[in-house]
């Protein structure tokens, strides 16, 4: 309780404050919906624009679009492998556009001056509940992949190259969802906390530096939340010899 | 609901995990359905149009690169065959207007050696009989200045 009421009064940071929808029996972070749609909508709308009139010689925005589409498949092909790569690029991209967009919009947007009565707006990447969900995915992803690639000499994989990897392996399992959920989760609350907090001591040039920072962070976060999702599934669907 | 209420709020905090999850999850699989259909597949299909059109290009450049230094070499070879038969063509010339100025020098030279002997012979005819004439003649004048000398004695 102390606890609480020293964060909410110092720096006027609302940590852990929802804006709460109740829909029936369930209850939602009304505030990660809010931003999350409003940013994977500029993002369809983005990609929308640039995949309207597609030509054989790219122009403006079909450019940047077709860049992010082999970055993409570059970091897809090369933690997945060659065979299986094209049927996990969508998913893996869409990870990286979500985290990316999410992380970018939460920093660069000035979601302060949107008053909410209770909670407020930022980074949808910045409440556990997003980030769960997209290390689950990520857990599911794997497993799909693994069982559909190999059948059930997936579970090959829990022994190799010895027996006595089982245990480590099996706790594997549970590491992965919550190493990427929490580092992806820690990062951007750490920064959105930061900024917050210099900005209300020193509302001047200081937070900028950090800000920069903080784009950095978000940008790499989402490039390693991708990359290790993409390497799991590579993981999975690896041969044995 | 599963919540830790981790900064003792009586609801909320941190790490309320509740519906949100869930539905964030339907979300981003909606999502990637969305982007795979409005991104990946057609950016993915022209841009591996344009690879195969560039790779394909490539090939048959390449194809008629070498095609043409094959055409090159032969070509090369036919040069040097025409150059050779040429020369040989033009040495057969030689020889043959040789031996054709030699045929013709020799038939001249005959030719002219016989015209030589004919008008030798002709010559020497024509002094046999100039010569006869002349014999026949001086008898004659003989003739006549013994007939005188006979008359005049």
């Amino acid at each position: 309780m102390f606890f609480n009421s020293l964060l909410t009064n110092f720096a006027a940071l609302e940590v852990g404050q929802h804006l709460y929808w109740q829909i029936g029996n369930i209850r939602l972070h009304g505030q990660v919906f809010l931003t999350s749609w409003i940013l994977l909508g500029a993002l369809l709308v983005f990609i929308s624009l640039g995949t309207k009139k597609m030509e054989n010689d790219p122009k403006g925005l079909q450019n940047l679009l077709e860049f992010l589409w082999d970055y993409i498949r570059d970091l897809a092909r090369t933690q997945i492998g060659e065979k299986v790569y094209r049927d996990w690029m969508p998913f893996i991209g869409t990870l990286f556009l979500f985290v990316f967009v999410s992380n970018w919009g939460g920093a660069l947007i000035p979601w302060r001056l949107i008053k909410l009565p209770s909670g407020e707006l930022g980074a949808p990447t910045a409440d556990i509940n997003t980030t769960i969900a997209l290390a689950l995915l990520v857990s599911l992803s794997y497993f799909y992949a693994g069982l559909s690639n190999k059948g059930w000499r997936y579970f090959e994989y829990y022994v190799h190259p010895t027996p006595i990897m089982l245990p480590f392996k099996i706790l594997e399992d549970f590491t992965k969802p919550l190493s990427l959920s929490f580092r992806l989760f820690g990062n951007i609350l750490a920064d959105e906390l930061v900024v917050g907090v210099l900005v209300f001591l020193v509302p001047l040039i200081l937070p900028i530096p950090v800000m920069f920072l903080g784009l950095f962070t978000s940008a790499i976060q989402a490039l390693i939340f991708a990359t290790l999702a993409a390497y799991y599934i590579g993981e999975a669907v690896e041969e044995h010899h | 609901m599963l919540a830790f209420n981790f900064f003792g709020a009586t609801e909320g905090g941190l790490f309320d995990i509740n519906a949100t999850l869930p539905l964030m999850a339907i979300q981003v699989v909606a999502l990637t359905y969305i982007l795979n259909s409005l991104f990946f597949k057609p950016v993915g299909n022209i841009v591996e149009k344009r690879e195969k059109f560039v790779s394909n290009n490539i090939i048959e450049a390449k194809n008629k690169l070498s095609e043409v230094k094959k055409l090159e070499a032969d070509l090369l070879t036919q040069l040097q065959s025409a150059r050779s038969e040429a020369q040989r063509i033009v040495s057969e010339a030689e020889d043959e207007s040789d031996k054709l100025y030699k045929e013709a020098l020799e038939l001249a030279n005959n030719e002219a050696n016989a015209s030589k002997e004919k008008a030798r012979l002709e010559i020497e005819s024509q002094t046999s009989a100039a010569r006869d004439q002349l014999s026949k003649q001086a008898d004659d004048l003989s003739e006549l200045i013994v007939n005188r000398l006979i008359l005049e004695k």
